[in-house]
């Protein structure tokens, strides 16, 4: 039982770091990121090739990979939002253009890295283990848990006591409003941008590490599963895609243990149908009246 | 080019010289060449070309539906599993894979259709992987592997007869009272239905639509590609047919049709013009499936089919598509 649970915390947080840049540009700019999964995919890649190619110990090459997550973030903001954003109707054109971007950048992971499985050279990752109550916990679990956490901690201070944290906050509660005020709104939402790809980076740095498997679709599984967190965590709401993630990765390990691997996808998707249909806007979500 | 001697007519007598209008019996040879190479492209053509007006039915209405895939993988394997288990003549079957997926759209949209935009999608997203992996872990249909073996029933001139009456169907919407109302839900939902339009009945009507013609188009490719697999109706599916719809244009149903058949045909395209960069082929057709689909959606949002709207001969304002 210890077991699962750990297994889940685990899970969960890879789940809960993903989602949180999902939720972080929705709430800012009221619009999905599609490409999202494509940097988590990519940064798992270039973690990889800079472990592999340049050998550079995990350590260096996972904030390396975080960066060069958060520049793709930057480039999906010019290309796929920022030119849309003067449309009036862009609750599709941005789903359309992100997923555009998507498709870009898993074809080019298929060109440079192929389409067949890439793990890490074997030494990279720790492989001891621990007894915590009963349960096996392999040390790169903990540490990914570990890291997940410091990486939540860090977005909500970041959040709640920096300056650029009040004006992402200030835009994603109104964009005209804090253009007023004198914020620099197309900054803060390439910042947001920025912030969110690497969070989704490095969540998919952690997941190649921790299942030592990627490959250019790994992004899509993920991606379904993010939506259904931040759906069931309330779109826009921070410590509810947290939560969810938790909660989703340790429905989808419990799941598992009793009832066998074929269903551990259909669990994430009968947890959104039911809160979409019984409660839209998530557990943590705020009701959505309509923008006029 | 000329087709050459003069042919003896059928009844023997004087041959004719059939030099000047050789070059109309050469074309025919040529256009039925053609279509024998280019049978099978056509007929991807023309089944993308379904699948595309699928998602414009409810786009036309505002909503964006990914959940056609689904829709389309339930049609494929009913008809499948006719053919293969009960032997009915072509004509049941087909109308059985129209008829199931349309059956399931009424449970599915009654909760969902509540939704807006965003959720509304991913909503129906989460239905056609759910769809998917149900047919994956049932054994009755051989599970991931899926049913192979089923005789080659459908052929160009099915598809091309589906897609004539569907594209019929969906011209003659236009301008009525149902095709009116829905372009104003489109519009504005809120303003409809102070009208007095029913816009959840007009927006299930359409998601049944295009879920018998997601059905449809499944149960024609079924037959035609002699195999049905989870694979084939992946999320990944979905968004190709969005795409179809989207880069021809969602402002008339001829745009979806335009779309399909430059996406399904692009592949050839390239492969004749020649590839000479050294990219292998299959990561090089998404790049220019996702190239294609920013560039559209970021410079002509109307679609390929807009440009005949702009610089044909009459100018006519429309509403705006995606």
């Amino acid at each position: 039982m210890t077991q699962q649970v750990v297994n889940g915390v685990f899970l969960g947080s890879i789940y809960a770091l993903f989602a949180l840049g999902y939720t972080l540009v929705f709430g800012v700019l009221d619009m999905l990121n599609l490409a999202h999964q494509a940097v988590f995919m990519l940064c798992a890649f270039v973690a990889l090739s800079l472990v592999a190619g340049l050998h550079l110990h995990i350590l260096l090459a996972f904030p390396v990979a975080v960066v060069v997550a958060g520049l793709l973030g930057l480039l999906i903001e010019r290309i796929a939002f920022r030119p849309l954003r003067r449309r009036a109707n862009s609750n599709i054109s941005g789903l359309i253009s992100s997923l555009a971007l998507a498709t870009l950048f898993e074809s080019i992971a298929l060109g440079v890295w192929g389409p067949e499985v890439s793990r890490f050279p074997f030494g990279t990752i720790p492989s001891r283990q621990l007894r915590i109550g009963g349960a096996v916990v392999q040390e790169l679990q903990l540490v990914i848990i570990c890291v997940s956490i410091l990486m939540m901690v860090a977005l909500t201070v970041l959040l709640r006591k920096t300056p650029l944290g009040r004006q992402i906050r200030a835009v994603a509660e109104s964009g005209l409003s804090a253009r007023v005020l004198g914020v620099h709104v197309d900054r803060v939402v390439a910042a947001s941008f920025f912030i969110s790809s690497a969070l989704g980076g490095a969540a998919g740095v952690l997941f190649g590490l921790a299942f030592n498997s990627i490959s250019p679709d790994v992004g899509r599984s993920v991606e379904l599963k993010g939506l259904a967190v931040i759906i069931v965590g309330g779109m826009g709401s921070m410590p509810g895609a947290v939560a969810a993630g938790f909660a989703l990765g340790l429905l989808e390990v419990f799941t598992v243990a009793r009832f066998g691997s074929s269903y551990r996808d259909a669990v994430s998707f009968a947890a959104l149908f039911l809160v979409l249909i019984a409660r839209p806007r998530g557990i943590f979500g705020k009701a959505q009246g309509r923008v006029a | 080019m000329a087709g050459g001697e003069p042919r003896p007519t059928e009844t023997g007598s004087t041959p004719v010289d059939h030099r000047y209008d050789a070059s109309l019996s050469v074309n025919l040879q040529d256009l039925r060449d053609f279509f024998l190479t280019y049978q099978s492209v056509i007929g991807f053509a023309g089944i993308n070309g379904l699948l595309a007006l699928s998602v414009y039915a409810t786009l036309s209405c505002g909503q964006l539906s990914l959940a056609n895939a689904g829709f389309m993988a339930i049609g494929a394997y009913a008809s499948a599993l006719l053919t293969v288990h009960a032997s009915l003549p072509f004509a049941v079957v087909l109308l059985a894979g129209t008829v199931a997926p349309a059956l399931l759209a009424v449970p599915l949209g009654l909760p969902v259709l509540r939704l807006r935009g965003v959720f509304l999608a991913i909503a129906t997203i989460g239905f056609g992987e759910v769809v998917r992996l149900g047919f994956v872990n049932w054994e009755y249909t051989n599970g991931a592997l899926g049913l192979v073996g089923i005789p080659q029933r459908a052929g160009l001139g099915s598809i091309l007869a589906a897609l004539a009456v569907t594209l019929f169907l969906f011209l003659r919407l236009r301008g009525t009272r149902t095709g009116c109302a829905l372009e104003a839900i489109r519009e504005d939902e809120a303003a409809a239905r102070t009208m007095g339009i029913d816009s959840t009945a007009h927006k299930l009507a359409m998601l049944t639509l295009g879920a018998a013609v997601a059905g449809l188009a499944g149960a024609l490719e079924a037959h035609f590609t002699f195999m049905v697999s989870p694979g084939g109706y992946t999320f990944g599916r979905a968004v190709d047919m969005l795409v179809f719809a989207v880069v021809g244009g969602t402002a008339h149903p001829l745009g979806p049709l335009v779309g399909a058949a430059f996406l399904t045909a692009l592949p050839e395209i390239l492969r004749a013009a020649g590839s000479s960069i050294g990219i292998p082929p299959g990561p090089l057709r998404l790049f220019l499936n996702g190239a294609i689909l920013l560039a559209v959606i970021l410079f002509l949002p109307e679609g390929i089919a807009s440009l005949w709207r702009r610089y044909g001969r009459r100018r006519v304002r429309e509403g705006h598509a995606a």
